[in-house]
């Protein structure tokens, strides 16, 4: 392999785990919080992407950039979130592990028909939101906007990071997972942090979709199940529950993908779905997590 | 065998042959004129769905598990018995013989992936196992997509046509009793201890991983069987057919028929999948109406539509005469009505 093929897929594997990172955020605060898959999370970026695709040419049309289209995006899938848990999840919050199971399942089977009874099976091209010129780094042509991406990425992380860290809801979000009944003894609002997680997971995954669309500029209606699949991947790899393990799950899954591409084109999902298994088998915490003995 | 086991098992017989007489009624005479090629069609997409549902059931009704990979072992099921079929046509054999030994392979094969797979999955639980039973699936599906035996990823078409009505209707028949009989036997029964104290049941000298392997087996060889029905009937496929969207399909037929009730299984899958076929323009709607019945199910009622209700023959015929005996306690699987 030459250099700069390693370079490019670095710098692409960078890119992809960037999106997987952020998709990741999303799964694993919900799943801190209330232990539940959240399956439709990968169908919010769709929402996103398809915002997107829609906005963007209203935007260029009305005269203004079209970059705003971004923040309706987020605005978007930041409503569906908090939609998706009210109606559907809420309701099923006591009913156990396998109920909430289903019906993430469940919510994810409705917004991907949704989207097909809506927008059509067929896929949509997104138009650019950054026309960015090519730079040469140590010999490699590198398009700026993959650049930005991570950049966006890298700065959605700190940020994430700084709000969980040092905010009063961001405590909260911390506080409830790790004991419930004492953060309500506390005068923590647990619904109110909730319907939060998923607002501010939602949103990160407008970004995804904007990043993702940045990439590979096509919207389809069940872009997201397997993408959000990988990305809950990345979310366990990492340490579910645990914020810096899904950064860190998010960006070894892009790059093991875009490497084992690179050999064996035909076989990357294969592999990413047996790290996935190995990882489980032998520490089913992730990398950054804690083990957690069961208690009889 | 004792008197009340004969009358049960007599009933049920009488009862299987009562519907399949039925069809065979409807069926020769054109009931529903020139129709009636396609209904006989759509009963047997019901029959091999059954088997599928009903296997998976397996899983999630009595082990109380989540397997979101079904289609892959329903996949394993149909390219080989596939392949058998495909390798034994001219052999001179008998065109049911060919088809049922097709079948087994492909339970056989379905069974040994199932022991592969469970062996290391059913180590995890709850959310952990369905997420490795999709990657499992998916893997099982990138497999068949690189393999030049499978059609590497192409259609893989020229399957002789052997599934008709008549014989999917009786291996359905085999496949639930034999799925029932394993429900109810002493296997079904530590399974379902497990299932709702694995802690005490290991405390109680249950070989806990063994007993969940074997229920896992059982139900990838009958997803496995189930496959061979369907590579039969439609004699073209592509590993993309089964892919998570297949296993969701199933799944939700599961859960909207009921938990654990083989009777809901049955009802449920065949109900599932002949509908969209009678309402073809209303297609493009079926997944979403599942998954509004499905979000409604779980809100309203989280056992399913027939929850853990089994249908019983023998109740019916006590309810009719009006005699109460000592029957109820053991009734046995009945109808395999489509």
């Amino acid at each position: 392999m030459t250099f700069s093929l390693f370079f490019q897929s670095l710098i692409n594997g960078l890119n992809q785990g960037a999106i997987y990172a952020l998709i990741a955020l999303g799964y694993t605060m919900v799943y801190g919080i209330i232990r539940m898959i959240n399956f439709a999370h990968g169908d919010f970026i769709m929402i996103g992407a398809y915002t997107l695709f829609y906005t963007i040419p209203m935007m260029i049309h009305a005269g203004m950039p079209a970059w705003i289209s971004v923040f309706l995006a987020v605005v978007i899938c930041a409503a569906v979130g908090v939609l998706v848990e009210v109606i559907a999840y809420k309701p099923v919050r006591r009913a156990g592990s396998m109920s909430a199971l289903i019906t993430a399942l469940a919510m994810s089977l409705f917004l991907e028909n949704l989207a097909m009874v809506l927008f059509g099976a067929k896929p949509h091209n997104v138009q650019k939101i950054f026309d960015l010129p090519s730079v040469n780094v140590l010999g490699v042509a590198l398009p700026l906007n993959v650049i930005l991406t991570i950049g966006i990425g890298v700065v959605m992380m700190a940020g994430l990071q700084i709000f969980i860290k040092s905010t009063k809801i961001g405590k909260a979000m911390r506080a409830v997972p790790q004991d419930r009944d004492a953060s309500i003894l506390a005068g923590i609002n647990v619904n109110k942090v909730i319907t939060m997680t998923f607002a501010i997971g939602s949103a990160l995954a407008a970004v995804a979709a904007l990043m993702y669309c940045a990439k590979y500029p096509r919207v389809t209606n069940d872009m997201g199940s397997m993408m959000g699949l990988k990305a809950f991947i990345a979310a366990v790899l990492g340490g579910i529950g645990v914020i810096p393990g899904a950064m860190l799950g998010g960006i070894l899954v892009g790059l093991i993908e875009i490497y084992v591409k690179l050999f064996a084109p035909g076989w990357y999902e294969a592999i990413t779905y047996a790290i996935l298994i190995m990882i489980l088998l032998v520490k089913p915490s992730g990398i950054l997590g804690k083990n957690v003995g069961e208690k009889v | 065998m004792e008197k009340r086991f004969k009358v049960s098992y007599f009933l049920n017989f009488l009862g299987v042959l009562a519907v399949f007489f039925l069809f065979v009624l409807l069926f020769e005479n054109n009931a529903f004129g020139r129709s009636t090629q396609y209904i006989k069609g759509i009963s047997t997409t019901a029959c091999y769905t059954i088997i599928m549902v009903a296997s998976l059931n397996l899983v999630v009704g009595c082990m109380g598990e989540f397997s979101l990979g079904h289609a892959g072992f329903v996949s394993v099921g149909a390219y080989a018995s596939a392949i058998v079929s495909n390798g034994l046509t001219g052999k001179g054999l008998p065109d049911i013989a060919l088809f049922l030994v097709a079948l087994l392979a492909g339970g056989i094969a379905a069974g040994l992936t199932g022991v592969l797979v469970g062996i290391p999955a059913l180590r995890l639980r709850g959310d952990y196992l369905a997420i490795v039973t999709i990657a499992f699936a998916e893997i099982i599906r990138v497999l068949f997509c690189n393999l030049s035996i499978t059609g590497g990823g192409k259609t893989m078409s020229g399957i002789i046509k052997l599934s008709n009505f008549y014989w999917s209707f009786w291996i359905m028949v085999v496949c639930i009793t034999v799925m029932y009989m394993y429900v109810r036997s002493r296997f079904g029964r530590t399974v379902k201890a497990i299932r709702e104290d694995y802690i005490a049941a290991s405390a109680s000298g249950i070989n806990v991983t063994y007993y969940k392997v074997l229920t896992f087996t059982v139900a990838a060889f009958f997803a496995g069987i189930g496959g061979g029905v369907y590579a039969h009937y439609m004699t073209a496929m592509i590993p993309t057919n089964f892919n998570f969207m297949y296993s969701a399909e199933l799944l939700s037929e599961v859960i909207i028929g009921g938990i654990g009730s083989i009777t809901g299984s049955i009802i449920g899958a065949a109900f599932l999948s002949s509908l969209p076929e009678m309402m073809r323009q209303f297609s493009q709607y079926r997944m979403l109406a599942y998954s509004v019945v499905l979000v409604l199910v779980m809100i309203f009622k989280p056992g399913g539509i027939f929850g853990a209700w089994e249908f019983s023959l023998i109740r019916v015929c006590e309810r009719l005469t009006g005699r109460k005996g000592g029957w109820e306690k053991n009734r046995k699987k009945t109808e395999g009505g489509v």
